[in-house]
């Protein structure tokens, strides 16, 4: 990937039409937009929710599931993932 | 309903809006798509609806209270996504209710709509309750294009509703069903679509249930219209990205290989029709065997786990060759039981779209007899019969 299409800066939102919520009858976490419906791993789940419940830029994002994740440094692993969700339509700058 | 893909909802593999509800060769066999047809009435005539030929004789509509009960039993079984539908589901005058119990319930709530009967303030209504989606599929016979294009008052109407849409934060999501009649007008639909600032524009060809199997013949496209559309659209696609979003999809008439229907029978998909029949999908009725339950008699659970009418083609035992021995049958579970019924008379038998079905020369055949048709001079052309409560009695008496 030559270009990130988030940066520090930058605040993530859904795009239009999508949801996040928690399935009780699949166990996981899922993206619903028009006619379809993503499940979410755990890390996906985890981001997703944040971004779903809190307008703050990924450097805030990354700070608080560094938190959550006890220290762990998941720098790389949050914007690999906003780049697929970016290109697969879920976000928005 | 349209005749299109709307029985497509969650077999939209063939990428359009929403395909990644359910992988085409996942079992799962949870309904995560539930499709309400809430009434059969509609103001419109289409004669390519999928509605089935007899709807004139359903009596007995759910009452509200039972489809919210149908809505939560669902909900609990691991629905997510609900289409309302009908008929036009706008002649429903509990629509704001149900809508918001189901918003409530935590569905996904997509409004398939025509638009006629649709105002600015009924769009603000259904935000309200919580309507997360809405598709307005343009009738867009020829003749109706024509008023469109032309700029009538229909014209001014959907341009207003457009703009109610907009106006309320949802994406702007048009279907065009297209047919011999108005394929050729595709660079004039999707101008339209430029015109009222669409997101999403599916084109998805006439599919044969219902009424539209009844006028085949005059609805069938031909190869050179299709190559032509197909490559219209391709170049809006091209020229839109990044603004509007353009599905095509292939007409299956035309195809090798066929749809993987519903993803599955009995896997995703439950539809549910005005008085209360459950059915693995909306065309489905018609099949000979049916028990057809009902949800005022029983549960969504029972229904859709012990039923004949669910159990019937899941997994792959039921088939017959070419499936039973195909190692593609994972792919497309043999394609439509209720087309391969239409056509061989058994619902068993591989769908004939695919080539190396024993039937698959009806398909050419279906495709030759509307080259036929189209030839005749126009004062001999058998006229498109069209879906109202007159022809539906007439027909299903006979």
């Amino acid at each position: 990937m030559s270009e990130r299409a988030f940066n520090d800066d930058t605040v993530p939102r859904l795009a239009q039409g999508y949801r996040f919520q928690w399935e009780p009858a699949q166990n996981c976490n899922v993206l619903l937009y028009p006619e379809g419906m993503v499940k979410l791993n755990g890390g996906a789940g985890e981001i997703l929710k944040l971004i779903s419940e809190k307008q703050q830029t990924v450097a805030e994002h990354i700070a608080e599931l560094k938190v959550a994740f006890d220290g762990a440094d998941l720098r790389d692993d949050v914007y690999r993932f906003l780049d697929e969700a970016y290109n697969n339509d879920w976000l928005r700058k | 309903m349209t005749g299109s893909e709307n029985n497509n909802t969650p077999d939209r593999a063939q990428g359009s809006i929403g395909s990644s509800i359910g992988k085409v060769g996942d079992q799962i066999r949870q309904p995560l798509w539930l499709l309400a047809e809430l009434t059969y009435s509609c103001p419109l005539q289409c004669p390519y609806c999928s509605n089935p030929m007899d709807f004139a004789n359903v009596k007995n509509e759910l009452s509200t209270e039972e489809w919210i009960d149908v809505f939560k039993q669902a909900r609990a079984m691991g629905a997510t996504q609900l289409g309302l539908s009908g008929g036009e589901p706008l002649t429903r005058p509990d629509l704001v209710e149900l809508i918001k119990a189901a918003r409530d319930l935590g569905f996904y709530t997509n409004l398939i709509t025509s638009g006629v009967g649709m105002d600015a303030a009924k769009v603000a209504e259904f935000k309200e309750a919580g309507l997360d989606h809405i598709q307005v599929s343009f009738q867009a016979s020829s003749e109706d294009l024509n008023n469109l294009i032309a700029g009538t008052d229909a014209f001014k109407h959907k341009i207003e509703m457009a703009k109610a849409v907009k106006a309320n934060d949802y994406p702007m999501v048009l279907c065009f069903v297209t047919h011999r009649q108005n394929i050729d007008q595709v660079d004039e639909i999707l101008d339209l679509c430029i015109e009222l600032e669409a997101d999403y524009v599916e084109l998805a060809t006439t599919q044969y249930y219902g009424w539209a199997m009844h006028n085949r013949d005059q609805l069938m496209p031909m190869k050179e219209q299709l190559v032509k559309a197909e490559a219209t659209a391709h170049r809006y696609q091209e020229e839109q990205k990044g603004k509007m979003k353009i599905y095509y999809v292939v007409p299956d008439y035309y195809e090798e290989r066929p749809k993987a229907c519903m993803n599955g029978w009995g896997n995703i998909f439950l539809t549910i029709t005005p008085d209360g029949t459950a059915l693995p999908c909306h065309a489905a009725r018609q099949l000979p065997g049916m028990t057809l339950p009902n949800v005022k008699d029983m549960s969504v659970d029972e229904i859709w786990n012990g039923s004949d009418d669910f159990n019937k083609f899941r997994g792959f035992d039921w088939m017959t060759e070419p499936c039973r021995s195909c190692d593609e049958k994972e792919k497309d579970f043999g394609g439509c039981r209720c087309q391969a019924f239409m056509l061989t008379g058994d619902a068993a038998n591989a769908d004939p779209v695919c080539s190396k079905s024993p039937h698959h020369h009806l398909i050419e055949e279906a495709i030759e007899a509307g080259i036929a048709e189209a030839a005749k001079p126009v004062i001999d052309q058998k006229p498109l019969v069209f879906r109202n409560p007159k022809n539906s009695k007439q027909i299903s008496a006979k």
